[in-house]
């Protein structure tokens, strides 16, 4: 190959999509039962809070970019 | 019989099936292509675009045996079942990243699967094989328990009975998916798929908000949770735990998904790189439907259900499977219950025509082709493929009917430890050709004994305690083996490199993955 393609397509962007890989594997945050929200534990909500988070920063990531 | 027949459920039942079977042959002219073309009975003719995608990759994805298996975990194990919920959101960066490289390249080169967009990359037959092995092999166990989460829904509607009679509506179901795959190829679940998750989306709606509110809010509904069940035990001293273990069952699980040949066949058949990027920030609905249907698992315990004396036979029978159509028959009136035992049977058959397929394509590519015939006629190949697929299917409906359960899912967690295997040569070969073929070879195969050997010492739990420096470290037997599968590949190449008077050939170039 003549030129290296390593660095092809790399954006800052992405940093964000590490941020959320990283919120969704820090367990012990989240694995309380306070703050509830409609009785649901912090454990529940905040895992399907997370993943809409995911779909915006994937959707703003692929726009940006 | 389980459960008292249930004719409202059937009929609702039976229609829907009728329904699907119609639309499935139809399928053959929807965007009409020469099916005797592997890409066109195999890819759909790589022409679906970003909405189709959307409903081909859920509908495989997010199968019939999640819906069941998620909330039997959440009935027996509790929190732990939640890692389905991290696990989803993890898997679509990784989708957005990785694979519109790899539709970019294949649909350039032709390749219809990771086998031959491995043999392409490295030049190597042998590793191309062990893709496809991989691949095959884990795709079997995967079939039969689609099956499982049918039998389930037929047994809940009070259909059944002793032996080979008793297993008749499952085969029956089986013959109709075989036909309509044969014929009409991917085509047929794609469009099934889009019937099945207008379903599935308003049972699970339904369900998340009638059944709260049956039971009194969710409040009441945690409340009658034990603490043991409502949140991950806290690590001991000097172990990570249940943390660690979550966080690596749901980082492994992500890995693996989309190296499945099913989710790789949803993939290649869209229309664009960009048709693929698209649906990464639109995919995670799935994944809040999923969250949503394993709570399902606590409104069994809140509501009872499983002390009811009509439904003790289901739950004798099919244990904590039992759990979700329990708490449906329960909550809904029979006809809606029909629609979502529909909803759960149909979403088994879509991802078993597709996985069916991929099986399929992996054969005929990577080992027919590579092995034995290297200039079989493009008719022929598609040939080959729709009879591999019919022999797929039976083999796994013949496991289902003889043997027992617990096979099948642990066989099917010995092949999420063995498909993850894969993603070194696949997923950095999307990225980087640094890797020794020869390397990543002995990776695959260092992981690959390893992670069965884990899963067997452990007596097929998925996690493995890694002791280390005096600590423990409980994880996913999947994610650990496939960081060592990375370690040997990375050691060894150099000294592959060293010995090999020359690299295999790399007939992509750099411009080909650009999306």
């Amino acid at each position: 190959m003549a030129e290296k393609p390593s660095n092809r397509g790399w954006s800052w962007w992405y940093l964000l999509l590490i941020v959320l890989c990283a919120a969704a594997l820090w367990v012990p945050f989240y694995n309380t039962v306070d703050p509830t929200l409609w009785g649901i534990p912090f454990f529940y909500w905040f895992q399907l809070l997370l993943v809409l988070a995911s779909a915006v920063v994937i959707a703003v990531v692929h726009v940006v970019t | 019989m389980l459960v008292e027949l249930n004719w409202i459920a059937l009929t609702v039942f039976i229609v829907l099936f009728g329904f699907i079977t119609w639309v499935g042959f139809a399928a053959a002219r929807w965007r009409k292509g020469d099916l005797d073309q592997l890409h066109e009975w195999g890819l759909g003719g790589r022409r679906f675009g970003t909405i189709v995608t959307w409903f081909l990759i859920g509908g495989d994805l997010y199968t019939a045996y999640t819906f069941i298996a998620l909330p039997a975990l959440a009935y027996g194990a509790g929190a732990v079942a939640f890692f389905a919920v991290p696990y989803t959101i993890l898997i679509y960066p990784l989708l957005f990243v990785a694979f519109p490289r790899l539709w970019q390249v294949c649909h350039r080169h032709g390749y219809i699967t990771a086998g031959d967009f491995v043999r392409g990359r490295y030049g190597n037959r042998w590793l191309a094989l062990a893709i496809a092995l991989s691949g095959i092999v884990a795709t079997m166990p995967y079939i039969a328990l689609q099956l499982v989460g049918l039998e389930v829904v037929i047994g809940a509607m009070g259909v059944g009975g002793e032996g080979l009679v008793g297993e008749l509506p499952l085969i029956v179901a089986f013959i109709i998916l075989a036909a309509f795959t044969y014929t009409s190829g991917l085509r047929a679940p794609a469009a099934i798929a889009i019937v099945k998750d207008v379903l599935i989306y308003t049972t699970a709606f339904v369900a998340i908000i009638v059944i709260p509110i049956e039971l009194g809010g969710f409040g009441k509904i945690f409340a009658a949770i034990p603490p043991a069940k409502l949140l991950l035990a806290a690590p001991a001293a000097n172990s990570t735990g249940s943390y660690g273990a979550y966080a690596t069952l749901a980082l492994g699980s992500a890995l693996a998904l989309f190296l499945y040949p099913h989710s790789m066949t949803g993939i290649l058949a869209a229309s664009s790189g960009r048709a693929v990027r698209r649906n990464a920030a639109l995919l995670p609905a799935y994944s809040l439907l999923l969250g949503l249907l394993t709570l399902l698992g606590f409104f069994v315990i809140a509501s009872g259900v499983d002390k009811l004396p009509q439904f003790a036979a289901g739950f004798a029978q099919f244990k904590a499977n039992f759990a979700a159509p329990a708490v449906m028959l329960w909550a809904f009136p029979s006809w809606f219950a029909g629609v979502a035992f529909a909803a759960i049977g149909i979403g088994a058959l879509v991802p078993a025509a597709i996985m069916s397929i991929a099986a399929a394509n992996l054969y005929t590519r990577n080992i027919h082709r590579e092995f034995f015939n290297a200039n079989v006629a493009p008719k022929d190949e598609a040939q080959i493929a729709k009879w591999v697929s019919l022999i797929v299917k039976f083999g796994a409906l013949i496991f289902i009917l003889f043997v027992p359960l617990q096979y099948a899912i642990q066989l099917q967690l010995l092949g999420g430890i063995w498909i993850i295997q894969t993603f070194p040569a696949v997923v950095f070969g999307l990225f980087t050709r640094k890797f020794n073929d020869w390397a990543l070879l002995c990776g695959w195969l260092v992981g690959t004994v390893m992670g069965t050997w884990m899963a067997v010492a452990m007596n097929f739990n998925a996690t493995y305690p890694l002791a280390f420096a005096g600590w423990t470290f409980p994880g996913y037997a999947a994610f650990y083996t496939v960081v060592l599968n990375f370690l040997v590949a990375l050691v060894l190449t150099p000294v592959f490199n060293a010995m090999a008077s020359q690299p295999g050939r790399d007939e992509t170039a750099a411009g080909d993955y650009v999306v």
